[in-house]
This record gives C-alpha cells, structure tokens and sequence, in this order.
C-alpha cells in the first residue's frame, strides 16, 4: 500500500468538501455508528490508511496507521508481550485504532489504569483546509506546545481526519486473577472506594444484581496473596476460572453481555440505554430500570425508560453527566448539554479546525 | 544585545529577544540555604534578589527599555499610549476593584516580580495586582480585557522557562493568596486545592490518610498547583505515576474575559471535547486556574533504590532499554554521568561509585513481596547488562541518601560553574547512549563542560551546560550549544521540551519543531479560548516572523523541518 497516495487521495476530498460544503462522515470499521448522534454526511473511509508505522516494545510506543484494525494492533502487542491497558472496547472485528482514538472509550481497566487519552502521545491529522498536521510525538514526556493529539482523543472526528496515532503501551501484568462475591450495591460500592485507597492490586470491577466481580492484576506475589487478610477473606468469594474470567470481561467491553443488548420490541417501548458518568464516591442513583456497575463506581449504566431530563438531573446532581447510548428516539440529545462558556470554545474550536463544518457534523452536538 | 521589536498576532507588537542574547542563569545565585539542607531556588522574591551576585550585568538579561515600551500600542484602534499614560489608566481602572494595598506599580515595588526562575529574560511589568478573592480576579480580568491589556498570571515563579515573564504593556496577576486546601477526601481519594497550594502541601495534606500526591517536580517545596497545571509538570516518578496531567481531575477559573469556567470533572470524563489535557500544560494562554482537584494515590506501603554502576554510558543506556524491554515500569530510573556523579558526591556524599562512568537509580515501590519481586527481576536485567557493581538500599534512611545526590543536581552543579543553562529535551530511550556520545562531541566543539542528569525511564534529559555569564562569548557559545542539543532530541525523534514548558526560552526551537501550519492552528486555538490574545501573549507560539528570522540563520545547518518531507 501506498500511504503518501492513500492520504493525498483524503486530502483531495476534504478539499472538494471544503470546497462545496458537503458533510464528511468518517469511517473506519462502522463498529461505532450507534454512538453519539445519528451520523451524516458522504462516507470518508480510512480503511486504506492501514498497518503498523513503527513499533519497538522497549520505548513502549506503537504508532499506527488509523484504518489499522484493532485486533491487528492487539495480537501485534501481545506477540511481545504487551497491550493498550485501557481496553478499547471493539464492538466487532472491523473497528479501527482511528475509531477507537475518535470514539474515545475505554474498557473495565480504565479506573485503575486511566483514560485513553493518557495513552496518546501523539496524532497526523488532516484538517478542514486539508492541512497535515502532526502535534505531539513518540516520547511519554512532551510539554511543547498545547497537546493537540489529546484533545482528538474523544473529539467524536469533528476536528479532523485522524490519519496515524503513537501510543503509550504496557506490559501485560505478570498475573491476573477474577472473583464474584455477593454484596448489595451501598456495600460494593464502599468497598470499592475503600479498596481504591488501599495499596491493592485492583485492575477491574463490575457490580450486577447483587454480584461483585472483582480483577487482580499485577506482581504474581500482590496478586497471588491479594485476598490474604482481606475484606474478601471468609466472605465466600469465588474464582472465576481465567477462560471464563476472559470472557465475562470482553463481554463487558464490547456490551455482549445480556444487560447490554437492548431488542427492537423494548427499544419500541422506549426502553433506553444511559451511561452516567458520575465520582465513584456518589451515593447509589435512585433511578427506575436495571443497573450496572464498573469502574470502581465511576460508570453506572441504566437500562430504562424513564425521562432524559430524570436521568440527566440525577447524574448531574452526582457530580457527573449522563449520555443516551442506545435508543430508538435521540431527540433528548445523546451527550449532555455543555454551558454556555464552554459550548462557546467548542464552536470556535470547531471553526478553527474545520470552518467549512464539513466533519461529522452533529455527531457531538447539532451545532458542531 | 539585539533586542528587535516586531509584529505579533492579534496584538498588535510584542518584544522579541533575538536569539543571540538568550540564555539561561543557574540557581546558583539564588540559592537559599534552609535549615534541612536542602537548598532551592525562589527567584522572585524580595528576599531571594538580596542574594543576586552584584556583578551580574543587567545586559545579560532582557532589559526593560521605555523606548520598546512606548512603541506598544495599548490597543490596536487606539493610537499609542506612552508607558505612564497607559499606566495610569490601568492603575485607575483597578483601583476601583481592589484595594490601594494589592496594586503594585512603581518600579521599586514591581521589581521582584520582573523574572521567574529563568533569570536570563526580566521585564518590570505595567502593573502587579494580589487580588485575594475570586471575584477580585473576575473583576480585573474583566478590566483589563476591557481596555486591551494583557495578563500574565503568577504562582511561586520558579518555572524554569520564563512562562511568567511579565509584559511590559501588561498586568502580572499574582495568585500567591489563594493558598487554602478547600477539602481533602479520604473516600473519594481526591483533593480540591486552590491554586496558589503549595505541591508537597497537598501530599502534607493528605498524608494523615495515607494518600500523597504523585507528580514531585524538584521544585515541589516551593512551586504551585496552578503553576504545576500551566506547566504540565513531571517529576522522578512520573514513569510509573504520570504528569500533572494524568493526576488532575477538574480544573475551574476564567476566562480571559472574567468568565467562570470549568475543564474535567471529579467525575471519570465530562461531555463534549476533553478540553483539559489543553488547559493543563497551556502556559498560563488560555485561561487563569483559581482551583483543582487532583488524585490521590494509596501512599506504597515499601519503596526500594537500586544504585548501579557502569563502565560506560553506552551500556548504562542500553540497560535502562532492556529494563523496560523486560516489562518492568519502575517508579525512577535515574541515569547520572561521571562528572554529575562526582559534583553530587562532592556536595552531598552519597556514598556514589566514582569510578563508574554512569550511575542509574532504579526504584521500585509498592507492597513488600512486589518491590521485593521487582527489585530480582530489575536486577538480573542491569546484571545481565554489564552492572559493574550493585547497590540496594538497605532502608528508607539510605534510599532517601542514594535520591540526595539526584535531587540536589542543580545546585551542585552550580558550585562547578558561575553559571549553568539546563535543558530539558526528551528523546527515545533507545538514543541515550547516542545523544551522550553526541553531548561528549559538542563539548570539544563549543569549548564547554556538560554534565548530564537525565529522567532516563522516559527519555528526558537535563544536561546542565557550564559556563560564565560576564564572559559574552561563552555566552554565545553556551546558547549555541543548547540550541544543538534541542535540534539534535527533534532530529532522534524527540521533542524540545519534556517537562519545563516553552515559555520564551524555547520559542525558536518550537520553529523547527512545528510546520507553519502546525503553529497556525496551535493560535487558533488560543484564539478560540481568548479570541482578544491577552493571556499571557507572546509565550509558547513563535510568531510566523520570528521563525523566518530564525530559519535564515539556521538553514544552512540543515536541521529545519522540510515541509513536503514524507512523514510516513
């Protein structure tokens, strides 16, 4: 493949676009369309932009070109012994690192790992005038200039077309193990916060109907001794077996476990899919419908059919915002309303990566 | 000195400091000795100018010059306003917000806020005001966007790139007074500080609940939350802990106009476009922080130092790649050369191995059986990488002695110099033992001693170039050398600052290291954050001017960025 070729290819349609004020949406895999408002606009595939630029495991840096398949990048990492420790959720096996970097998710490790963007030390990006532009670079430490490339992480590609990434990877934890243990949600979510401020080996955790699941990660002697003496000692927590224990988390991240699917009957009835980010200290949310729990408590996900303006008041009153994830109707608004200080950056931002408006417009706000 | 005036953005003109009167002064004249022994550096303080050597010349630095200042117009529609006119104006605006006490305008009382710790570059601002509200801030920061002026806002001044160098035509805002811990959160493992908190005082703070504060920029007895969010600040432990920017959560303060405004949440993430990781590490340009809540992490039960040796930096390099290529992520993997190991020996006696031709402090923290775990492993790797000797700390008492010498660098670096000038590259590890070898070159080539202290887990350099400031060639020679060292980190595929920010000092080097279009869209958004440009202007963004100048003098050395160079 020929990258120069494949990007003066991008760059020549942002510049018809630019030019004729048609709305771009930029694609990878199409893993992610039902995030974020209803997309539109002429498909912008960087699926050619692909493979591996350069990875060398002792600077624990890859970079990566954006229509790269994540998997790839994944078994390309684990060859040598290590990962994206955020867990990108792949919702499928087309998704793209350009994807995963505009979508900005993270899986069960992002509490106690960080968010993507910690991940991200650099990004090539084209912008509305069809400019490549390079901010960041491949060193963890790098203060020159505003860090660009960490503001595309989570810009939902309405600054730019991300074309290649450098991150930060870790080595995989020399061991790993997961237990379930019954707690109602007021008492696993103390413990969790309890756990947080202790020197433990917590990487991961998920409360549903009752059950606490819990993942160790790191030293084979924290993990291997971590409930010695522990609030999980003499409680009757299980281990999960480490196949089992695999699967219970991918089907975490990538929403297959059954509290995640929502079928079209339900999504008819106005059954809705909400994701509240809120401190994972806030008390448990009275809300009606079905809870679940990671991130230590950070990220509480709803199934209901409640109001929006119910949803948002309670995770606002938390501390946090609340965003409709899946649903029949996006009319409420999938992210929460920004105030009036903020929102007026974003439109000048926007205008100034893309002042033709032609990058996945509405995808995060209607008026971006 | 040449010291030129050209135009600038959205403001009109701003003074620019040609590139041949930049340099750096050490501490060294700044150094106040406490009752620890720890000395740091407080430049900016009444006290601390008491201490200035008496010869240094005042042409060294960056002058203030009435003419210069009388040639920056106070706003672009208006004509230009002499220097006391447009003084008095500003002081008259202000006086109706704040009290005649927190004003401060005549030279004799501006004077101790004229630098940071980059005591190279001084400029007596228009105006100092200390504020001891928010809604004081609010109200002159309405001011002054009213009449045009620029604001440069102020912590503890010991950034060491000139981030908080005043503007002539402008008010410096001192933050000093907001220096209350608002709540520690044991549950939430969070602290919520204002601005103006001392770094080790949020570690102080939460201490009583076994929670600290990671990032410990080594300035961290003396230097401010605020200022640790302009400057994105790291540490020795930011290897395994993070910048300030991975350990702070929310951020809430104005907006150029006196706007409220907030980045992050105590929440995982916000809605809509992440906007504090720009924030955090803005230099001060795109709007003033009065709050933050940062992390608290768990305080490691154990921390252990292993000191080792090696005949030559090549290997000692190569060994800090084979420890991370092992998947070990330390919490410090410090890399001292012979003569910086000698002049911390000297000054602190460390117990250091003066025979080895570099030393690294590799440490490991966490609970007892996973330092003790790490530490064999770490180990085997150095061993296995031509360790000449090995040293493990015995107990807290001699881990402490082994960071004395490394933590103390600078100031005994100033006692082998009158005068030092500290880089702060980052660089890919793999290239250490070549940039080492390419600094050993450069010594010969500039007639210049180097001695090198480098955060060598990541990559980030800090060779102390030695020289004296009343010798002019040296001086030349001196920024010469800083200049080769910080084109030759873009040129391995680093960058030209890793954690002490651009500021004035590295204004040029952003030139090679960003295209035109790259620096463009950077003011943009600046722009979009304070579209009037008045927070700290003329900072961190070299003006598309002052690049050609600098790219005519340097383009036969052929180290500028070719913008139609493939960069895939």
């Amino acid at each position: 493949m020929n990258v120069g070729a494949a990007l003066q290819r991008l760059r020549d349609r942002v510049l018809v676009a630019r030019d004729s004020k048609t709305a771009l949406e930029i694609r990878g895999g199409c893993t992610k369309r039902f995030y974020g408002n209803v997309p539109r606009g002429e498909p912008l595939d960087v699926c050619e932009l692909a493979g591996i630029t350069s990875y060398e495991p002792t600077e624990l840096v890859v970079t990566v070109l954006a229509g790269t398949k994540l998997q790839e990048l994944e078994s390309e990492l684990a060859e040598r012994g290590q990962c994206l420790p955020f867990e990108p959720p792949h919702f499928g096996a087309a998704g793209t690192v350009g994807g995963m970097v505009a979508a900005g998710l993270a899986g069960p490790a992002r509490a106690c790992v960080g968010p993507l963007r910690d991940f991200v030390l650099g990004v090539t990006m084209l912008n509305g005038m069809g400019e490549r532009l390079t901010f960041g670079g491949q060193v963890m430490k790098n203060v020159a200039g505003y860090d660009v490339s960490r503001l595309i992480a989570g810009s939902m590609g309405i600054l730019g077309v991300i074309c290649e990434v450098s991150l930060k990877v870790m080595p995989i934890f020399p061991a790993c193990r997961t237990f379930y243990v019954e707690m109602d949600e007021t008492a696993a979510l103390k413990q969790l916060n309890r756990w947080a401020g202790e020197s433990f080996p917590m990487n991961a955790s998920a409360w549903h109907r009752g059950q606490l699941y819990l993942r160790l990660a790191g030293a084979k002697a924290s993990v291997g001794r971590a409930l010695e003496g522990r609030a999980l000692e003499g409680t009757g927590a299980r281990e999960l077996e480490p196949q089992a224990a695999a699967a219970w988390w991918s089907d975490i991240r990538d929403h297959r476990h059954e509290f995640f699917s929502l079928s079209d009957a339900q999504l008819e009835r106005g059954e809705c899919s909400w994701r509240l980010a809120v401190p994972d200290s806030a008390p448990p949310l009275a809300l009606p419908g079905e809870q679940f729990i990671e991130w230590g408590g950070g990220q509480r996900w709803w199934r209901s059919a409640a109001p929006a303006l119910q949803i948002r008041s309670a995770a606002e009153r938390a501390g946090g915002h609340a965003t409709l994830v899946r649903a029949a109707d996006k009319r409420p608004g999938v992210f929460t309303a920004l105030k009036a200080a903020s929102m007026n950056i974003h439109r000048r931002l926007k205008q100034s990566f893309d002042p033709a408006g032609i990058f996945n417009p509405g995808r995060l706000y209607p008026e971006l | 000195m040449a010291v030129a005036v050209s135009p600038l953005g959205s403001f009109g003109v701003v003074l620019e400091c040609r590139s041949d009167s930049k340099f750096v002064l050490g501490l060294k004249p700044f150094m106040t000795e406490v009752s620890s022994g720890v000395r740091v550096g407080q430049a900016g303080s009444p006290a601390v100018r008491l201490t200035r050597t008496p010869h240094r010349p005042r042409s060294a630095g960056f002058p203030y010059d009435t003419t210069m200042d009388a040639a920056i117009p106070s706003a672009p529609s208006n004509a230009p306003a002499p220097r006391a006119a447009q003084q008095s104006l500003v002081v008259s605006s202000l006086a109706k917000i704040l009290p005649p006490s927190s004003i401060l305008y005549r030279g004799e009382d501006t004077a101790p806020y004229e630098c940071d710790a980059l005591t190279a570059y001084r400029q007596l601002p228009l105006v100092v005001v200390i504020p001891e509200s928010e809604a004081q801030v609010a109200a002159v920061l309405a001011a002054c966007h009213a009449l045009n002026v620029p604001v440069v806002a102020r912590g503890a001044g010991t950034g060491l790139s000139g981030g908080a160098l005043p503007h002539a035509m402008g008010v410096s805002l001192s933050l000093a007074k907001f220096n209350s811990i608002v709540k520690v959160d044991p549950v939430a493992r969070t602290a919520v500080v204002q601005c103006g908190v001392r770094n080790l005082a949020i570690s102080e703070a939460a201490a009583p609940y076994g929670l600290y504060y990671a990032p410990d920029p080594s300035s961290q007895i003396a230097c401010t939350i605020g200022g640790n969010v302009a400057e994105n600040s790291g540490g020795v432990h930011c290897l395994k802990y993070g910048l300030t920017l991975h350990n702070v959560l929310r951020v809430r303060g104005f907006t150029a106009q006196g706007e409220a405004v907030e980045f992050g949440s105590e929440a995982p993430d916000s809605a809509g476009l992440d906007l504090l990781p720009l924030v955090v590490g803005s230099e001060g340009m795109l709007a003033v922080i009065m709050e933050v809540t940062v992390r608290l992490l768990p305080r490691p039960a154990l921390a252990r130092c292993i000191m080792a040796s090696f005949a030559t930096v090549e290997s000692a390099g190569a060994a800090v790649a084979a420890v991370i290529a092992a998947g070990i992520i330390p919490a410090g993997l410090e890399l001292m050369d012979k003569r910086m190991t000698a002049a911390a020996e000297d000054y602190v006696h460390a117990g250091y191995d003066l025979d080895a031709a570099a030393i690294l402090l590799c440490e490991s923290d966490g609970t007892p059986a996973e330092v003790d775990e790490e530490i064999e492993r770490a180990i085997d790797v150095l061993n296995a990488n031509g360790a000449t000797r090995i040293e493990i700390s015995r107990d807290e008492r001699q881990r402490l002695q082994f960071w004395s010498g490394r933590k103390n660098a600078f100031p005994a670096s100033g006692r082998m110099s009158p005068d030092y000038m500290c880089m702060d590259s980052t660089i890919p590890r793999k290239r250490l033992a070549e940039m080492l070898r390419t600094i050993g070159e450069m010594e010969g080539k500039y007639a210049l001693r180097c001695v090198n202290v480098f955060h060598a887990g990541d990559g980030n350099l800090h060779p102390l170039i030695l020289f004296d400031a009343n010798d002019p060639d040296e001086m030349r020679r001196c920024e010469l050398f800083g200049a080769d060292i910080l084109e030759t980190s873009i040129r391995l595929g680093g960058t030209v600052t890793g954690e002490h920010g651009v500021g004035v000092e590295k204004l040029n080097s952003m030139c090679v290291q960003f295209s035109p279009a790259e620096r463009a869209q950077m003011m943009a958004v600046k722009s979009a954050f304070d579209p009037a440009g008045l927070l700290n202007p003329g900072k961190v963004i070299p003006s598309l001017q002052r690049c050609a100048e600098y790219g005519k003098m340097h383009v036969h050395r052929g180290v500028l960025k070719f913008p139609d160079l493939p960069r895939f």
